[in-house]
């Protein structure tokens, strides 16, 4: 049996003295797509950045890719592959340059990125671009380009709708699929549940730099407001929501886990599927 | 080590010959001194070139500055960083990569410079061979303390001050030692050379070991 992908156990980030990560605990499967969502400043880009070895860990247990972040960051980090906030281009070189450095610094074979470029729509004149004349959609696209010709073994995408149109979200939802498909690991840190749960299996919920809601099958947080956090059952595959409700903040002390019938028969005020139903309950 | 040296300084030079903007403000900014000072110092030719290498070696240490800053605010951008990390660059190559790209730009500048003084102070080089050794070694020098302390800064508020403050004070010996030869290399005397070539060098020395050892620690405490 394969080691999971990404383990975390009672894991603790303190970045000057302030604790980005609170405590999480979260394991991760090889070949599983799972979505990290929760209110602006929740911690999922840490999270994101701690897994990637960008951020210490102070606290607790950590292993990604079979590595200890501790002892083997510097292995870990080989496998793992980082969409960040901002497309890491340079914009006085081409897009093909910037890929060639990015895949050589990465000891990648730079062989694969015409195929990568023509997948996100940015090959054929674009490559020869600058890649500061670009647009922010397109620069995105090409950020993506390389993740797709280098091929981690654990991605990590943080807001990766961003500044993308409604091609440009399908074609990621594309990559992340067939990524999947070839046995990576996927990690999503997104606003846009609508978007990200369509290609997630699994909705991870972060809240003030803990885990809150881990729903395996779909069921999870599906939004904040006003000191009230929304669950819901959530079908996979389509993001369709198939029940909500509202609870406050302070009745999600504990993380909430288990399968959608578990969550609706253990909520505090009780969860119910929606008219039609579908795999929910 | 050597790949990623060559990768890194590959990049610097490829941006730099595109973008032009060290050769565009850098170069014009070391010419501006040599004629503001013969403004100065007045038409007779004779305190210019007793000033001359002071004054090449001056305009060689600013430069410095403002290629360093250029250097490191190309990896200013929001995730360049952490891409170059994630890439497993070794934090010694990168470091010798900016050096290189850095001292090359110094080289042309100082080729640059030194026809200046030929030419518009009607200087005559006795000994050019003091006035290569000394260029060479002082450029290493400079770009290698200018990388660490560069590399120190960079993502610092108060960057673009702080790296003169930094950075003046112990760039001095190459200031003193450079001009010391590149007098004797304008007067001729080659064996009274030796002595300053040798703080070059150590210099140059001191600050390459210092960033292949202290690079990657420096780069993880940021």
């Amino acid at each position: 049996m394969s080691t999971p992908a990404i383990v975390l156990k009672s894991v603790v980030s303190i970045v000057g003295q302030f604790p980005v990560l609170a405590g999480v605990d979260l394991r991760v499967e090889r070949g599983e797509v799972v979505v990290v969502e929760g209110p602006n400043g929740a911690g999922k880009s840490s999270l994101l950045r701690l897994c990637a070895g960008l951020l210490p860990v102070s606290r607790g247990e950590a292993q990604v890719a079979g590595y200890d972040l501790q002892e083997g960051r510097d292995g870990a980090r080989k496998h793992i592959g980082l969409l960040g906030h901002s497309p890491a281009l340079y914009d006085d070189l081409t897009v093909w340059e910037n890929l060639v450095f990015h895949m050589k610094a990465a000891r990648a074979d730079p062989a694969r990125i015409p195929m990568a470029l023509e997948r996100l729509g940015v090959g054929g004149r674009l490559e020869s671009t600058r890649a500061g004349l670009l647009s922010a959609g397109q620069r995105r696209r090409v950020a993506i380009a390389f993740l797709v010709a280098r091929h981690p073994e654990i991605w990590l995408l943080d807001e990766p709708h961003a500044s993308l149109d409604a091609e440009g979200r399908e074609m990621l939802g594309e990559t992340v699929a067939q990524a999947a498909a070839a046995g990576s690991t996927v990690l999503i840190a997104s606003h846009e549940l609508e978007e990200a749960l369509v290609l997630a299996s699994r909705v991870v919920s972060i809240s003030g730099g803990v885990v809150v809601g881990d729903g395996v099958t779909a069921a999870s947080r599906i939004g904040s407001r006003a000191g009230t956090a929304r669950f819901g059952a959530v079908a996979a595959g389509t993001g369709q929501i198939l029940a909500e409700h509202s609870l406050h903040q302070d009745l999600l002390q504990a993380p909430v886990q288990g399968t959608d019938q578990e969550i609706l028969r253990d909520s505090p005020q009780g969860l119910r599927p929606s008219e039609d139903g579908c795999n929910v309950a | 080590m050597l790949r990623d040296t060559l990768l890194v300084a590959g990049k610097d030079l490829r941006i730099e010959l595109r973008s032009r903007v060290v050769i565009n403000q850098m170069a014009p900014f070391a010419l501006l001194v040599l004629v503001l000072f013969a403004f100065a110092l007045g038409p007779d030719r004779n305190p210019l070139i007793t000033a001359a290498p002071g004054l090449f070696w001056m305009a060689v240490l600013f430069s410095t500055m403002f290629a360093v800053q250029r250097s490191f605010s190309l990896e200013s951008a929001e995730g360049l960083h952490d891409s170059m990390v994630l890439a497993g660059i070794d934090p010694a190559g990168f470091f010798a990569g900016k050096l290189l790209a850095i001292g090359c730009e110094l080289f042309a500048l100082e080729v640059l410079v030194t026809s200046g003084i030929i030419v518009l102070y009607g200087a005559h080089v006795k000994s050019p061979a003091e006035l290569l050794v000394s260029g060479i070694l002082g450029t290493v020098g400079l770009a290698a303390a200018g990388t660490i302390y560069g590399a120190l800064v960079s993502g610092m508020r108060l960057r673009e001050t702080l790296l003169p403050l930094l950075f003046l004070p112990v760039a001095s010996p190459v200031l003193i030692a450079g001009t010391r030869a590149w007098q004797i290399g304008l007067q001729g005397n080659s064996s009274a050379s030796s002595p300053w070539l040798g703080l070059l060098g150590a210099f140059a020395a001191l600050y390459i070991c210092a960033g292949i050892v202290l690079y990657g620690p420096m780069e993880d405490m940021k």
